[in-house]
């Protein structure tokens, strides 16, 4: 159906239960993706942001005390479906995800051309042979040689593991991937190889991504659209250009003067202070003491104001 | 060696500004393969011929990616390793002569700072005694004098009030609260020059800017050398005077920041420059250039220059066998690469 | 210090760890108690007394408590005597430097069985004249029989069941089941109601006197019962426990500390050293532990030092060194170990200070569950027959009566009391233990 979007999430939340009290982890969260597109969600460690990929695909932990909200997959709301329905037909199926540190999450002791097809001979119900050879396909898109199907991880480079890493998360042709802080451990040229193969992988095949890291300057390399998250909530959402020449959050535009450039020398800022604690935030503005344009509107909660096709969870702009 | 005023320091290092410090000479680093039972499987040449030297409260950047040698060649700046050949003299002392006494001077003149602030602290020491450990070591015996110098340095690296963190143990700091703890140490000697491996890669993007703004006013203020070892090229104009780049175990090209930024001269600088990202949203619209294939492995580098089975710029017949030697093509601008003969 | 505090809080939020401290708690109180009101020397001299320390009590008797468990009741043994006042004794003087002296005791007997025996002990004083007495048994249904009369020496011993002229008198071979039987059952069942012992005595000289101690062995005694030397078993149970712990806590902290060094040193140093280290680990863990124990017990010493010492040594080298070597080997890689030699570290400071130190959380939990192994191996020596042979423990307990052969005549409680309590410590300390790892080891928190 044209104009139906890939994904929407509505009033996403997830919490979780620890010794000191509950982890606000996800705290009402809403976005939006069209096909064939990519958005980055951007965000310091403790924002909640590896929570979010979780909360969509129910990996949830043990400890899980809340999870509630909407995940509209092309129309329908996944959170409805009951876990094994899930499972089957959401989950690697329909949405999939690249996990942090995923080169260092393969199985050491399975050949990596084995682990590729996996995940097609669970969910798809292919025979192993099948499945091998959907699996070098998948190598031919994230350019992997064919040969390496039969190594096992430790043979490899942290940059083709990564792959091998993509390449599992692409055998079941999803129509969305998730990306959690995918080149985070690896080098300059190796992550504009990783890079390089998303772009393709989107171009050649109209997949989408969520990519989801802390690195702003990595991060425009493959996004449509860019969402800043802090402290479990969204509080910016804007088409990349726009964001990336003018951010309005006062929390992004910190972020963004305090990302070293390659030939600038003006100077960085930093942003004092570390970030709340999601157990207990503060109630209003959850950045609004570190925030240098605070006043008293800060002390409620502010609305999600749209302008100009952007969403700004901010005051300022009221 | 206790120092008594920082005015006195900085009158004399101030004027240093083009003595050498530290002079590294043709210094190879190898590490021999063990094999199972008897014979050699090889050596991996860690660092493999490397010369430079660092002046009197310089900042240098070694840039260059994993596996390419430049974490060996820190660690055998710090003493940890013993160079295969070569020579490093440190104040006109040659390191390979020194006793124990002598090292424990040389350690006490070098500041570590690492990548991993929690890694690098004892979980089970309270700060107080993470910071007097190199004190102790160091023969400092005076008690007093001790928590006179943690008081300074905490000081120093913003963590007051001092009494609130002496009592805490790593776990209970943030990422940059625990590597100013770091840097703390490694000033608390009172060293001539830092090396700081990754010294923020590991904390998050709002404090990294904090804490190097930290390093470089430390460096400033005490006229600290230091070297500082990084893959992520966008923080070298901000943070270093000089930059080496570094390949396979050598370092392939060595500039000031600016030439190297504005005239790149080996195609392996350039490849690095144009793969490291600007907050850009046209970068989603086209794809890197990237060098196909991976860096070599250091047992076995291949002949001739060893980045020629990736290089553009290759010179059949001349590259592929002989290695290249350091050419100037501008003054104070070196490179490895048969291009500039 | 408040790390310590906190730890200890963290403990306390376990119920299995309660249980545990309270477990130990309690050993530790039977411990102390043990220790001060039995000094050492009294202890070894008490147990290996024979009869004339433990004459006052039964053979093979029960715990006295068995009757809040069963509807018969059983006899329960009793020792009163004249020189304490818990038998009334009259001396009247009479004529000529003679005296007559009356003693008697009354007891209520609501036993459903008969004792085992009835004895009289007989102190008296005299230079040439033997005093007499004549005793006579009164049964609550008021039948007076006369026992014997008979003349009292210096020490004289008088057993009821002994007496063959009493037998004949009687008509019976059971003298005790006949005094205390109720004429008119068939099987015998005993009267139930109030005896009288009377003792009439006379003396013949001046400052003569006679003393008497009456001995009733029923089938219970005290607390824990007795054994076949009639001692009394809270002295083994009591004072076993003590030597239980201390060989315990030695054994593990001995074999723990020691182990964590070696372990240290090997990793350290790497090279020869640690492949010697391996060597001798993997040799001591073929060669059979138990056995060697039993010849170092046979043929060299059985005191308990030695073989607390041979157990250290053997268990130093053995399997938890591999497990602290691995813990060691990681360890060393750390990135503040790097940092310490890069300050100027020297290769010991960095092994006690910093390597051995980040073993102590994780060497706790496992010295803790390790102490009731030890304590069991020091009662299985025993049972062996390797037991220290002058101190009262456990194990020896056990092993006197498998000797006697406890079970196969019914005698559980001689087996079982020391069985609880060994059972007892070993759950404690699991108990304790199991709570600490988890504590301590926090892969293994989120259970």
């Amino acid at each position: 159906m044209a104009g139906e979007k890939l994904l929407q999430v509505r009033d996403l939340v997830l919490h979780f239960a620890v010794t000191n009290g509950v982890v606000q982890a996800v705290d009402g969260v809403d976005f939006e993706l069209n096909f064939n597109r990519a958005v980055v969600v951007l965000g310091e460690s403790g924002c909640g942001k590896t929570s979010l990929a979780k909360a969509m695909l129910r990996l949830l932990p043990r400890n899980v005390s809340k999870h509630s909200g909407h995940v509209y997959l092309e129309g329908t709301d996944v959170m409805l479906l009951s876990d094994e329905e899930f499972r089957q037909n959401v989950r690697w199926v329909a949405m999939s995800l690249v996990p942090q540190a995923a080169m260092n999450a393969l199985n050491p002791v399975i050949r990596v051309g084995e682990q590729v097809a996996e995940p097609a001979m669970v969910h798809l119900n292919l025979n192993k042979n099948e499945a091998l050879s959907l699996a070098v396909k998948m190598f031919q898109h994230v350019g992997v040689p064919q040969d390496f199907l039969e190594r096992y991880p430790f043979e490899l480079s942290g940059g083709m593991r990564q792959r091998v890493a993509i390449a599992m998360s692409l055998v079941t042709s999803p129509s969305l991937i998730i990306l959690d802080e995918p080149t985070s451990a690896l080098d300059v040229l190796t992550q504009a190889n990783i890079f390089n193969v998303l772009k393709r992988l989107k171009k050649e095949l109209g997949v989408s991504f969520i990519l989801i890291t802390h690195d702003i300057a990595t991060s425009s390399e493959l996004a449509d659209e860019v969402a800043v998250m802090y402290a479990g909530q969204i509080v910016e959402t804007a088409d990349a250009h726009d964001f990336f020449s003018a951010p309005l959050h006062p929390y992004s535009q910190k972020l963004m003067a305090s990302v070293p450039r390659l030939r600038e020398t003006k100077e960085l800022e930093f942003i004092v202070g570390q970030p709340p604690s999601l157990i207990n935030p503060p109630t209003g503005c959850r950045f609004k003491d570190r925030c240098s344009s605070r006043f008293e509107k800060c002390e409620h909660e502010p609305p999600i104001i749209e302008r100009e096709g952007r969403k700004v969870k901010c005051w300022l702009y009221s | 060696m206790a120092f008594e005023a920082d005015v006195a320091v900085t009158v004399e290092t101030g004027d240093r500004r083009n003595e050498t410090l530290l002079a590294i000479e043709n210094l190879r680093v190898w590490f021999e393969l063990r094999r199972w039972g008897f014979g050699r499987a090889g050596y991996v040449r860690a660092v493999d011929n490397v010369s430079f030297v660092v002046h009197y409260g310089e900042a240098i950047a070694v840039v260059g990616e994993s596996g390419c040698g430049k974490s060996s060649l820190m660690k055998t700046l710090l003493g940890l390793y013993r160079p295969t050949e070569g020579r490093i003299t440190f104040e006109d002392k040659d390191l390979s002569q020194l006793g124990a006494d002598g090292m424990r001077w040389y350690h006490s003149q070098v500041g570590y700072v690492q990548q991993d602030p929690f890694g690098a602290l004892a979980p089970f020491m309270t700060v107080e005694r993470i910071l007097e450990e190199p004190m102790i070591i160091g023969k400092v015996n005076d008690k007093e004098e001790r928590l006179r110098r943690i008081r300074k340095v905490m000081e120093e690296v913003k963590m007051t009030p001092v009494e609130d963190f002496l009592g805490k143990f790593p776990h209970m700091l943030s990422g940059g609260q625990q590597q100013r703890v770091v840097i703390a140490r490694a000033m608390i000697m009172e060293p001539r020059f830092l090396v700081a491996d990754e010294p923020v890669s590991m904390l998050d993007a709002s404090v990294r800017v904090e804490i190097l703004k930290l390093l470089r006013g430390l460096q400033d203020k005490h006229h600290l050398s230091v070297i500082y070892i990084t893959h992520d090229l966008s923080t070298v104009s901000y943070f270093s005077e000089r930059i080496f780049v570094m390949y396979a175990g050598q370092i392939i090209e060595k500039a000031r920041v600016e030439r190297l930024l504005n005239n790149p001269l080996h195609p392996y600088t350039l490849a690095l420059l144009n793969g490291t990202s600007v907050p850009d949203a046209k970068n989603a619209e086209t794809f890197k250039e990237v060098p196909p294939g991976e860096p070599p492995s250091l047992v076995k580098p291949p002949t001739g220059c060893r980045f020629h089975p990736r290089c553009p710029k290759r010179i059949d017949g001349l590259c592929d066998v002989k290695e290249p030697p350091e050419f100037e093509p501008e003054p104070g601008h070196q490179v490895l690469c048969w291009l500039y003969q | 210090m408040k790390a310590l505090a906190n730890s200890f809080r963290e403990l306390l939020r376990y119920p299995t760890a309660v249980a545990g401290l309270a477990i130990i708690g309690v050993l530790l109180l039977i411990s102390v108690y043990a220790l001060v009101t039995i000094p050492y020397s009294e202890a070894v001299r008490l147990w290996r007394g024979g009869e004339e320390v433990w004459y006052q009590n039964p053979q093979y008797a029960a715990p006295a408590w068995l009757n809040f468990f069963s509807r018969k009741k059983q006899p329960v043994s009793f020792v009163v005597g004249t020189a304490d006042g818990s038998m009334a004794k009259t001396v009247t003087p009479g004529k000529q430097d003679t005296a007559k002296i009356e003693m008697s005791y009354s007891f209520d007997y609501q036993a459903d069985g008969f004792p085992q025996e009835m004895i009289l002990y007989f102190t008296s004083k005299y230079d040439s004249k033997l005093p007499f007495v004549s005793i006579t048994w009164t049964t609550p249904d008021g039948r007076e029989i006369p026992i014997t009369n008979m003349g009292i020496e210096h020490k004289t011993t008088y057993r009821f069941s002994q007496d063959e002229k009493l037998q004949k008198k009687l008509k019976t071979d059971d003298v005790i089941q006949t005094l205390f039987a109720d004429p008119k059952s068939n099987p015998p069942i005993p009267l139930k109601g109030t005896y009288q012992l009377k003792i009439t005595g006379v003396t013949f000289e001046q400052g003569s006197d006679i003393d008497a101690q009456f001995v009733l062995h029923g089938t219970l005694f005290g607390l824990a019962g007795t054994d076949k030397y009639r001692r009394d078993l809270t002295l083994p149970l009591l004072y076993g426990t003590p030597i239980a712990l201390m060989f315990g806590l030695l054994a593990a902290l001995g074999t723990a500390v020691l182990t964590m060094i070696i372990a240290a040193l090997g990793v350290w140093y790497d090279g020869w050293l640690d492949e010697l280290i391996q060597r001798v680990t993997e040799i001591n863990l073929v060669l059979p532990f138990l056995a060697i124990l039993i010849m170092v017990g046979t043929f060299y010493s059985r005191s308990i030092w030695v073989i607390l010492g041979v157990t250290i040594l053997l268990s130093i080298f053995g399997a938890q060194i591999k497990t602290y070597r691995a813990v060691f080997l990681q360890s060393r890689e750390s990135t503040y170990i790097e940092a310490a030699k890069a300050y100027g570290a020297s290769n010991s400071r960095i092994i006690f200070s910093y390597l051995i130190p980040r073993m102590i959380p994780l060497l706790i939990p496992q010295l803790v569950t390790t102490v009731p192994a030890y304590v069991f191996l020091e009662a299985s020596l025993a049972v062996l027959g390797l037991g220290d042979p002058v101190l009262p423990t456990w194990g020896k307990v056990i092993d006197d009566a498998f000797a006697d052969g406890a079970l196969y005549k019914g005698l559980y409680y001689w087996v079982l009391e020391p069985a609880v309590l060994l059972m007892l410590t070993g759950l404690g300390f699991a108990l304790l233990g199991f709570a600490l790892d988890r504590i301590l080891n926090p892969k293994l928190r989120g259970m």
